[in-house]
């Protein structure tokens, strides 16, 4: 097997694991990175980020909304003390990727420009029109290309981490072109894998988002925190679930039923204007948006589509050439894939499965409980989004956490001795057998795509928008029976170059493990609290017994253990989530009753 | 007869290095929907009815630059191209001309990471500047004249229509011109010079015959022929300049 040492690991090429690994190189050139990808960087889904990052950048605005915005988002989930280093973080992450070449939308007068974005008290999302991940990713991935101590590993599948002495020491991966394994040795591992939105069947995210690295740390004992809460985008294509930005609603797009009428007024977001106002109508938070859908649907307010219900993304009022400026992308995928031209006719959407709030327990330093491992980005669950993430926050967090946790593996990196690679090497030959028995075993009868479809099917059932037991008991049990099918499965295909049907396999097996994570957290989650609703006796939020992060712990051949964990609280205590104008009454008590 | 129960035949060029001499096509019959793209129809394939399909695909939305693929001889992005513009006819589906195949739709690009990386794609700032002094200004105008050439997204479209890329592998080619370009006239940028060595070069931009199917396959509107054109100037005023100079051309 051929085997690479290197000081520091990233699994993901994404926009978390770039940032990461300039960070390593930056601050130790000595270091010898190994970025793994099971992509080329740039074809990771970052690329498909639109509307923007956020980060404070107005004289109105304040490092306080930022928190404010978010703690009050994530329905008082967060880790305060981590969304505290985070909002101090954004600005000067993002103008470092300004100074990196990133082509940031311009005022007039040539600094970088800002919009609104849902449930933001100030405008603060930098832009680079509606393309804002694709050039985040490539800004980073041509920079990282200046780092001579990055060696990538470009489209190697990562199939296992090396544990050994109580620390991770490496990770052990599948070269796609050639079906070799091979051993890459390290004293720091760092995942970066992204999130897990395709366990889900209508989603936004792209093929590669099947929750790798979450199902490497989970197997390895790392708790997964905050699995249930998976958050709805309100405005997608209804079939491929693609995504239709937020930034269509800060530009001042609406959202209207069947009958015209701007619903969202009827929900708590109200009162309906004709201009966008923040923290409110379409500026409202994701989960309150999606949520006030499913209530139109029960209404029958809903349009009837070929891919279920429908409202309209209304966008004809901005005029054809702000669309052009602002949401280019937006145009042409309304042209190409809907040939609705949104200039003259509005955008038939439906909410779909966007993101992952929860992921690989990391504390603010982005460490994980298993000595030597980091994980940054959606993938990890350092405890700034709760239990609802704001939009732009996301690609904020990638820079702002990828930078950390480049610096602090670099820095565990250089406190450990270099490990015993023979005995890695025997562990990796295990790995490579284990995984080569996936495609030659024989005598098996079912199909992964079908076992991937009856997964898909059962998590939008039991797990979205609203939630029951009786259907979340039902998606535990099918995602029980899947994971005793899934060792029944055969692979038509045995072969070693570019064996797909192999690495969908092995994908599939990690998705089946997050997708147990989510679901048995979801029914154990006994109330309601932003992207978790339920409708079976527990529809309040619960601070008494719920203010508190649930941890899944993987349990071989059986249904994960569920535990909880304290939620960090500093300066912001749980209060009313409102919006609209129930929002800016509660926020003005509130400050009456500090005087 | 119902939607559902209308299909069409996909041919999809077949090679696997593990068993065949050479590429060999092979016909499957797909279900078909007005709104099923080429890619969801390959997928289909591989789905039901022949796992060891291999193509590399990820965003559906045109934006990762995954699958480009012939469509009926024409590089396209599957994801973005659709059955209904085909049917009731039989759609050909092959790799991306002028690169080697690995297997079925998937080619090998090394090639082109390596020019890539060759042409310093990153700001070699014109004045250093710390974070404290926060962004540099860049107005609208100055965005404009670079953010076209910075909106490719590598999908290799481009190479495939390239018939020069066809004759010399080692053209440094339409994509990678335009994103040396994009470099070259972003206002923060000074690295103009070092990258136009390579502009120069004898694998440079004077290798393009003008055919202008790059820009007309490109599915972001990048125009990459624009950049090759607008370096030949330079290069040639560069050319003219180095003996006007000391040090050569382009400072």
């Amino acid at each position: 097997m051929e085997m690479y040492k290197a000081d520091v690991v990233i699994v993901g090429g994404g926009g978390a694991g770039l940032r990461a690994a300039i960070a390593v190189a930056e601050s130790d050139p000595t270091l010898k990175i190994a970025l793994v990808s099971k992509v080329y960087p740039m074809r990771s889904h970052t690329v498909s980020a639109e509307g923007g990052s956020a980060g404070v950048k107005l004289a109105t605005d304040s490092l306080e909304y930022h928190f404010n915005d978010t703690v009050g988002g994530g329905d008082w989930l967060c880790e305060q003390d981590v969304v505290e280093y985070f909002v101090g973080q954004c600005a000067e992450e993002l103008t470092q990727l300004e100074h990196w070449g990133c082509p940031w939308s311009r005022t007039p007068d040539g600094h970088v420009n800002v919009r609104a974005f849902g449930g933001m008290k100030i405008e603060r999302t930098w832009f680079a029109a509606d393309k804002t991940g694709f050039h985040m990713l490539h800004t980073l991935f041509q920079t990282s290309i200046k780092y001579p101590s990055i060696k990538r590993f470009d489209e190697h599948f990562c199939v296992d981490l090396v544990v050994e002495d109580g620390r991770v020491q490496g990770v052990v991966a599948i070269e796609i072109a050639s079906g070799e394994f091979m051993l890459v040795e390290a004293r720091s591992v760092i995942i970066a894998t992204g999130g897990a939105g395709r366990v889900f069947r209508e989603n936004t995210n792209g093929g590669v988002v099947t929750g790798d690295g979450m199902a490497l740390a989970y197997r390895h004992g790392v708790p997964l925190r905050d699995m249930e809460f998976v958050q709805y985008h309100p405005t997608c294509m209804p079939g491929t679930g693609l995504l239709f930005t937020e930034a269509c609603r800060g530009e001042g797009g609406f959202l209207v039923n069947k009958d015209g009428y701007r619903y969202l007024q009827d929900y708590g977001l109200g009162p309906a204007e004709p201009t966008p106002r923040n923290k409110a109508m379409e500026l409202g938070p994701r989960d309150r948006l999606s949520q006030a859908f499913w209530h139109e649907q029960q209404k029958g307010r809903t349009i009837e589509g070929k891919h279920g219900s429908v409202v309209h993304l209304d966008l004809r009022h901005l005029g054809h050439a702000k669309l052009r400026e602002r949401l280019p992308q937006i145009c042409e995928l309304a042209e190409q894939f809907l040939g609705v031209d949104p200039a003259l006719a509005p955008i038939p959407i439906r909410p779909a499965v966007h993101y992952t709030m929860g992921g690989i327990l990391v504390d603010g330093l982005c460490a994980a409980p298993l000595p030597g491992l980091y994980a940054a980005g959606e993938c990890s669950s350092v405890g700034i989004h709760g239990a609802n993430r704001l939009g732009s926050n996301s690609l904020s967090e990638l820079l702002v956490f990828g930078k950390v946790a480049g610096v602090e593996a670099a820095r565990f990196a250089r406190s450990v001795a270099p490990g015993n690679s023979a005995s890695l090497l025997k562990q990796a030959q295990a790995v490579e057998q284990r995984v080569v028995g996936l495609k030659t075993k024989s005598g098996g009868t079912e199909r992964i795509a079908t076992l991937r479809k009856e997964m898909a099917q059962t998590m939008e059932d039991g797990c979205g928008i609203y939630r029951l037991a009786a259907t979340m008991q039902a998606t535990c049990d099918k995602l029980d029976e899947l994971k005793a099918r899934f060792r029944n499965i055969n692979l038509e295909d045995k072969s070693s170059v570019w064996n797909t049907e192999w690495l969908l396999a092995i994908e599939l097996e990690y998705q089946i493990d997050v997708a147990q994570s989510m679901a048995y957290s979801a029914i154990n989650r006994r109330e309601s609290r932003g992207a978790h609703q339920r409708l079976d006796g527990f529809e309040q939020r619960d601070d008494v017994n719920f203010l508190t992060h649930s941890q899944a712990h993987y349990v071989a051949d059986g249904a994960p253990r569920i535990d909880y964990g304290p939620v960090k609280i500093t300066k912001s205590q749980p209060g009313t989530r409102a919006y609209g104008a129930a929002g800016e009454k509660a926020e003005q008590e509130r400050k009456a009753s500090h005087v | 007869m119902s939607e559902s129960q209308k299909t069409i035949e996909i041919e999809v060029l077949r090679y696997h290095p593990e068993k065949d001499k050479e590429p060999h096509k092979q016909v499957f019959e797909v279900p078909f929907t007005d709104d099923m793209s080429v890619l969801q129809g390959v997928q289909y394939i591989k789905d039901y009815l022949d796992g060891s399909l291999s193509f590399r695909w990820s965003c559906r939305m045109a934006i990762c630059g995954s699958c480009g693929m012939m469509i009926n001889g024409e590089p396209s992005l599957s994801c973005q191209t659709f059955l209904r513009d085909f049917y009731p006819a039989r759609v050909r589906v092959e790799a991306l001309s002028h690169f080697p195949i690995e297997r079925d739709l998937v080619v090998n690009i090394e090639g082109f990471i390596e020019k890539l990386e060759s042409i310093q794609p990153y700001i070699i700032p014109k004045e250093p500047r710390t974070l404290a002094q926060g962004e540099y200004l860049q107005t609208p105008e100055q965005l404009n004249a670079y953010e076209q050439f910075s909106s490719c997204i590598n999908c290799l479209l481009c190479y495939a229509a390239c018939p020069q890329f066809g004759l010399n592998p080692s053209f440094i080619g339409p994509a990678a011109t335009a994103l040396l370009h994009r470099y070259n006239v972003d206002s923060r940028d000074g690295g103009k010079a070092e990258r136009m060595e390579l502009v120069n070069s004898e694998e440079g931009v004077f290798n393009c015959t003008a055919v202008g199917y790059c820009s007309e396959v490109c599915p972001k509107q990048v125009d990459p022929a624009n950049a090759v054109n607008q370096n030949k100037t330079n290069s040639a005023a560069d050319y003219f300049l180095r003996f006007l100079t000391p040090k050569g051309g382009a400072k």
